[in-house]
């Protein structure tokens, strides 16, 4: 066994965990509290520079001529840079490279980033913003992605050789055709998730600092508000042409992310050329309406839907067509396309399944990854279509979940591995909380209960560029101080993955918490992890870090019972202290441990990586979506429409998820909370879209309706622990799962509330209204009908 | 560029900035006090709030030349004045935060901890609708409030605890 499946899921010291599962402060809760922690913007070094960027106020266009000198010669300017400078294009996937830092020669979108400027200030920078002249040529402009599916003339992407489709994916499993035809119902419809953007509060901001050493290219210093520094790290390289080790990229605290900062972005690259041409630390911090324009959200999806069953109530097969509007660059558009029919295979069973997945380019800001990568929308259709169903068989729509349920250590249709499933758990606990038998159907006229289940992915095995190098690694440094630092390359992007390493490493080791440094993020200093996304880092930087303080614990361990000349299993290390479980007055302090291992082992530190085992179905693709294990969740939504205005409100939600082992509850129910936070913001709320002039409808936080603690439903966080074979101490994701189901349950629980469906989000009052009105034109037509 | 003369966190501190700069600015570029945050510079977020003689502002649309003789806090007053007052660590209202979960990627508390201080300050023992009212002006994207509201009601708790009978 390598250390690469060095997995537990038992307490490491005797039968119960001292740190793990219990309510715990976040290591940088208290620097966050004071104002102390540094976050990107908040870095101010000397002799700094601002820079500020020129963007197209075109949505497609060809670049004739671009003029600087004005730019350049206004006092307090120290740089002027365009496409020319950074010609090399890169992008998040490497097999699909079509970004460029600024634009070379065309631009794709209202926002799109075309020259650079540093200067003494802000203002200055501004002021040197409006002196540059570009003359472009207009080209057509895509807004509607079924035009680009037809016509490719002019193509968004010249080089590009299918027009304007960036990714087609066609998949089968079974024989859906025939199965639908065997059904005994049949639901079929169109569906369209719109798109929302992240707003994290932070906006987006890079610094850079490039230094002379002693080697001929120097030394660059990138802060920035990544949530992928390893990424950025070898964009950087690439596009500026500087080996890896000549770049240092540095995460600071980071003010949220939810997917809206794992790209590398053109901020990045632009400081840091800025600060290699003028020798000066160079800032640069996008305003909020840049970061609406810079986007990366979720992907608007137009899915048609067809799903049949058994008179029993057996769920036979599923049927998807999915245009996916991708915005004007690939991004992590390869994996969306195939998430986008690859994470629906559970938690129900479907024998038989397709889908059809095509991923266009528009003249719109780039879609990307927001929580729930790629799979919230089909998620959405997917668990109205079981609703459907399962009032068309007359079957309680929980019971029709429950007895299509896939089950535990099975495999999904399209091949990937399940081990551990809560799923049963998850739909009592939802159940019996909302008191969903005595009141479903029960509630007065207006309000209305609906379900919905998901799964998702806890890390994917897809590293982004083929290696067979770890995926997570750490390093930990003990010394006779009593002191543990970690590193690890893994993000802390406010979800607390910097705390889940210290209480595992606090609970290997028997430390107090509070003796626990965490070093994280540093290019130069950590060892690489690819990230925060996929909601990867508490399995992956877990099992990691489980993998290096075992290999510490065992020589401490070792140290000790030959001072005390007594067996090894004799020991245990807990709270700081050590002890003889047979001799209760032989004690020291952990401090001490560490002073005896020091000396017979000399200078204490391990490393320890996690990389997955080999998944994934065997076809072309059959690996994206493969996970060493899954998260599951079911929500009860409650809601209230109002028959005269249209307003949905949403009053309450269960939302019980499968967490594995919930290492600190408080931060498992924080991520599920915001989950549903925002899921039935996306239902009711928000809508990030752009005119037919391709300029967005409202950048700012006003227009663009993020709730309030006003707007937000009261949410019951149900923790259900699985208890995963891999996971460390079996624990999976919870950032991202909890989301999914929310905003179908919403749709569910209108149709119990006023019987209507509504398959097009967001649900406005108008579509309420709508819907309603045909609702009643329906009724007064059915009788002449039977008549 | 004026010079200002500003009363923050209990000091009076003179300090040189361009005419047009905000309070915010000033803060954060002038005199290094980064806690308060600019989430969207236009007064949609609150993440910039700040108190201005005990009420919550919001730093980014007040001028830094229209704060003279005002008494300001920011985050980075919050402990210091809670030691001074006899207290050990941080605010009660800091500390509540910390260990209710409520700072997840903590951008926006800072502002919602003021917030929160403020209506501390006017009610001993607020509801949670009024908790809710006090605090609808700040974002935050991480948390979906619910860590938050449990944070200020522990808060409240233990305070009106600790005041003597």
């Amino acid at each position: 066994m390598s250390a690469r499946d060095n997995h537990g899921t038992e307490p490491p010291w005797g039968d119960d965990f001292q740190v793990i599962g219990k309510r715990h402060r976040k290591v940088d809760g208290l620097a966050k509290a004071t104002g102390q922690a540094v976050y990107a913007d908040d870095i101010q070094l000397p002799g700094m520079l601002h820079a500020k960027t020129l963007r197209s106020p075109h949505a497609h266009a060809r670049i004739l001529s671009i003029d600087t000198s004005a730019a350049l010669a206004l006092p307090g300017v120290h740089a002027v840079i365009t496409g020319e400078s950074m010609p090399i294009k890169y992008g998040v996937i490497p097999w699909t490279p079509d970004e460029n830092a600024l634009a070379t020669d065309r631009v794709r979108f209202i926002g799109d980033e075309v020259a650079a400027v540093a200067a003494v200030d802000e203002d200055t920078a501004n002021a040197a913003l409006h002196l540059i002249e570009v003359e472009y040529e207009l080209l057509h402009s895509y807004t509607d992605p079924n035009e680009s599916l037809e016509r490719h003339d002019p193509a968004i992407h010249e080089t590009n050789k299918k027009g304007n489709i960036s990714k087609h994916v066609e998949l089968e499993f079974g024989d859906v055709s025939a199965a639908l035809d065997e059904a005994d119902v049949v639901v079929e419809s169109d569906f369209f998730f719109h798109g929302s953007t992240h707003t994290a509060i932070e906006p987006h901001c890079a610094v850079a600092q490039w230094s002379q050493d002693t080697s001929e290219e120097g030394l660059l210093t990138v802060w920035s508000s990544t949530q992928i520094s390893h990424y950025v790290h070898r964009a950087l390289a690439r596009v500026l042409e500087l080996p890896e080790t000549r770049i240092r990229v540095i995460q600071p605290n980071l003010g949220g992310a939810f997917g809206g900062k794992s790209d590398p972005f053109s901020l990045e690259f632009c400081v840091a050329k800025l600060s290699m041409i003028t020798g000066r630390p160079v800032k640069m911090l996008w305003t909020r309406e840049e970061v609406f324009y810079a986007h990366r959200g979720r992907h608007p999806m137009h899915m048609h839907y067809r799903s049949g069953a058994k008179s029993d109530g057996t769920l036979v097969a599923s049927d998807a067509k999915i245009l996916i509007d991708g915005g004007s660059y690939s991004s992590f558009g390869l994996v969306t396309t195939y998430y986008s029919g690859q994470l629906l295979t559970g938690p129900v069973h479907i024998p038989n399944y397709r889908f059809n997945s095509t991923r266009v380019f528009t003249n719109k800001p780039p879609c990307g990854p927001k929580r729930g990568h790629g799979s919230v929308q089909p998620r959405f259709a997917f668990e109205v279509q079981l609703d459907e169903l399962a009032c068309a068989l007359d079957m309680d729509p929980i019971e029709f979940r429950r007895k299509n349920w896939q089950g535990e250590n099975t495999q999904t249709v399209n091949g990937q591995r399940i081990t551990s499933s809560g799923f049963l758990q998850c739909l009592e606990d939802a159940e019996r909380e909302s008191r969903w038998k005595e009141r479903r159907g029960q509630l007065p006229d207006g309000k209305g209960l609906g379900v919905a289940g998901s799964m998702y992915i806890s890390g994917t095995n897809y590293p982004i560029y083929p290696n067979d190098m770890p995926q997570a690694g750490i390093q930990i440094k003990v010394d006779r101080s009593g002191l543990v630092t970690i590193f690890t390359g893994g993000n802390d992007i406010g979800q607390g993955s910097n705390s889940v390493v210290a209480y595992l490493v606090a609970e290997e080791l028997g430390v107090e918490v509070s003796d626990v440094r965490v070093v994280a993020a540093d290019t130069d200093l950590c060892p690489v992890d690819l990230g925060a996304y996929s909601s990867r880092v508490t399995f992956m930087v877990g099992n990691a870090a489980l993998d290096a303080s075992r290999k510490l614990r065992k020589q401490v361990v070792a140290a000790v019972a030959k001072k005390w000349e007594i067996a090894e299993d004799r020991i245990r290390m807990g709270g700081g202290v050590v002890l003889d479980l047979s001799d209760a007055e032989q004690t020291m302090p952990v401090r001490e441990a560490f002073q005896l291992a020091e000396a017979e082992y000399d200078t204490l530190g391990s490393t320890g990586s996690y990389n997955t085992p080999t998944l994934g179905g065997d076809y072309r693709g059959g690996t994206i979506g493969a996970s060493p294990a899954y998260s599951f969740t079911a929500h009860v939504a409650e809601v209230t429409v109002d028959r005269e205005t249209g307003r949905i409100t949403c009053d309450e939600v269960w939302v019980a998820h499968d967490c594995g082992r919930a290492l600190n509850p408080m931060l498992v129910a924080g991520q599920m909370e915001g989950s549903v936070y925002m899921g039935v913001a996306e239902a009711l709320l928000e809508e990030h879209d752009v005119n037919r002039f391709g300029l967005h409808a409202g950048p700012s936080l006003l227009d663009y309706r993020i709730p309030t603690t006003l707007d937000t439903p009261k949410i019951n966080s149900l923790i259900v622990e699985s208890i995963d074979p891999e996971g460390p101490y079996g624990a999976k994701e919870a950032g991202e799962g909890p989301l999914h189901s929310v905003i179908p349950a919403i749709s569910n629980a209108v149709f119990d509330a006023v019987g209507i469906r509504l398959k097009h989000l967001p649900f406005t009052p108008a579509k309420v209204l709508r819907a309603l009105a045909e609702l009643e034109a329906e009724k007064t037509v059915q009788p002449v009908e039977q008549s | 560029m004026r010079v200002l003369e500003l009363t923050i966190n209990g000091d009076r501190i003179e300090v040189a900035a361009p005419d047009h700069w905000t309070l915010l600015e000033v803060l954060r570029y002038r005199l290094g006090l980064t806690g308060s945050k600019q989430g969207c510079d236009k007064g949609d977020c609150g993440a910039c709030t700040v108190l201005v003689d005990g009420k919550p502002e919001l730093s980014c649309l007040r001028l830094a030349a229209l704060s003279e003789k005002r008494e300001i806090t920011t985050i980075e007053g919050l402990l210091p004045l809670h030691m001074q007052a006899g207290g050990t660590g941080p605010d009660p209202v800091q500390d509540a935060f910390d260990r209710c979960g409520a700072l997840q990627c903590g951008f926006c508390q800072p502002g919602m901890m003021l917030s929160a201080r403020a209506l501390l300050n006017e009610k001993d023992s607020p509801s949670r609708a009024e908790i809710q009212a006090a605090l609808s002006g700040n974002l935050c994207r991480c948390t979906g409030y619910t860590q938050i509201l449990e944070a200020v009601e522990l808060a409240i708790a233990e305070t009106v605890s600790e005041k003597p009978a």
